[in-house]
Formats: C-alpha cells, structure tokens, sequence
C-alpha cells in the first residue's frame, strides 16, 4: 500500500496510489482515476452518470435529417461568439476535445471533419463565399432556429457533465470529503444537556 | 396563460430529472466511498433539490397569478 492513504472514521482505508496520474486519468475519461485506483464502484458511477449526461446532451443538440451532430460542444472565441460553455464542457475529457480540432481547421480554412460533430457554427458575416470550405455548416442562427430550447438543454447537459466530472476529479485526488464534524467544545456541550436532561 | 400552456411547459421539467439524479449521486460520491451511504446520500439530496425547485415554483405560481 502506497504513502496517499486516507482514512475516515465510518469509511474504508482507500489507496489513492498516485493522486496526480489518477486525477489525470479521471479528466481524459470519467471513472478511469478510480479505476486506476480501483475503487470500481465509483468508477462505474462516475462514468455512467458522466457520460449519460454529456451523450444526451450531444443527442439533444443533434439534427440528423440536416446532418447536424453534437453541436452543442464547440470551442470558439471570436467576437460576438466566445463560448464560456465550454470551459465547462471541457472538463468531461476526451470527448470534448474534438471541438478544439475542429475550431481550429474552421479558423484556418480547412474543411471540418465528421460532418462537423463538435464544429462551431459558421460566421455568418456577409454573404456566402464559394470558396468557404465549409459554406454548408450551419449559422449560430441556423441552430438555435432549427433546434428551439434543445440547443440550450443539450449546453446546459453537457456543461454540468464537465463540472461532475471535476468533483470526480477532486475525489481521485484527494478522497472522499471527510463529514462535517463536530468541535470538541460542541461535542462536550451536547452531553452536558443530555446529562441534565 | 392557459392551464394548457402551462402543463405543455410542464412537461418541460422531465429534463430536470436526469440532471437531478447525476448531479445527486456525483455529489453523494464525493462524500462516502461506500454504495450504500452513497446512494442514502443522494437520495437525502435529491428530495432537497426537487423541494426547493417546488417551492420557487410555487412562489413563482403565486407571484403570476392572473398576470
């Protein structure tokens, strides 16, 4: 058993190995920390919950008759599009770093791959160049008009995945929370009243 | 606002509960290492975030009527 040991009073002894590989571990894939740690229940439960919420966010922010996938996570900082969402959206891992690929060959006039899973909306400022790469990919206007309040759901799904999954981080790093406890002086308070009573 | 309107807007509120259950059991996990605590845990959580979302709706019902 390693030195990174914690204990708490009503809980197991946990072997949290090395805190800092697991806490990377947990940000590339929900769970795998706890896993490397194995603590396989909480992996399961970190994974499961994380991961269910991020998909059906993707889903809700999904249009497969226009060819529209996971639209709601994408990295973009231009003017009159900075998206703080995705600050959040990124703590999720792995499966929110597409956006950054894709954001980047958008912004070099490359044409984004996968359909554009994870691509942020195309700028629509003047009309439409024919040489743009990427003329077909949809405006920020084209998906809030074609998916009324899912666009804003499957933001709001997959932001709070990214944050649980920082809590799940925290918890790979440093082990459970220990319960708020009770000061000496409180403690020694409360059985003088029960003595009385 | 129709009664109509309103329970449409109410179905609404089914995206809630996934939300709540995650947002529970990840916050009962920071907490315990153990299932069982973990899940008595989130379920104390749940209740209290389904209660408070209860009453701002009630207080916002209250404060909307016949608007």
């Amino acid at each position: 058993m390693s030195d990174n040991v914690r204990e708490h009073e009503s809980e197991p002894a946990i072997d949290l190995r090395d805190p800092l590989v697991a806490v990377v571990l947990a940000w590339l894939v929900p769970g795998l920390g706890h896993l490397y740690q194995r603590r396989f229940a909480k992996a399961s439960l970190y994974f499961v919950c994380v991961m269910t919420l991020f998909a059906y966010g993707l889903a809700l922010g999904s249009l497969p008759e226009k060819g529209w996938y996971g639209r709601v996570v994408y990295y973009s900082w231009r003017t009159g599009d900075k998206r703080l969402y995705y600050i959040c959206q990124v703590g999720a891992g792995l499966v929110a770093l597409p956006a950054l690929v894709q954001a980047n060959r958008m912004a070099n006039n490359r044409r984004v791959w996968l359909s554009g899973f994870q691509a942020p909306p195309r700028h629509a400022t003047g009309p439409i160049r024919v040489e743009d790469p990427n003329r077909d990919q949809p405006t920020a206007h084209d998906l809030h008009s074609r998916l009324p309040r899912y666009f804003e759901l499957g933001t709001v799904y997959t932001a709070i995945a990214g944050l649980l999954n920082v809590l799940a981080m925290y918890d790979a790093w440093g082990g459970p929370v220990a319960p708020a406890r009770k000061k000496p002086d409180e403690e020694e308070d409360g059985k003088e009243e029960e003595e009385e009573h | 606002m129709t009664d109509a309107v309103l329970i449409a807007q109410m179905n609404d509120m089914w995206y809630a509960l996934p939300l709540i259950i995650a947002v529970s059991l990840v916050y009962a996990a920071t907490r315990h290492e153990e299932m069982v605590p973990i899940l008595a845990h989130a379920g104390r959580l749940a209740m209290w975030i389904i209660g408070f979302m209860v009453a701002i709706f009630a207080v916002l019902f209250v404060l909307s009527w016949r608007l």
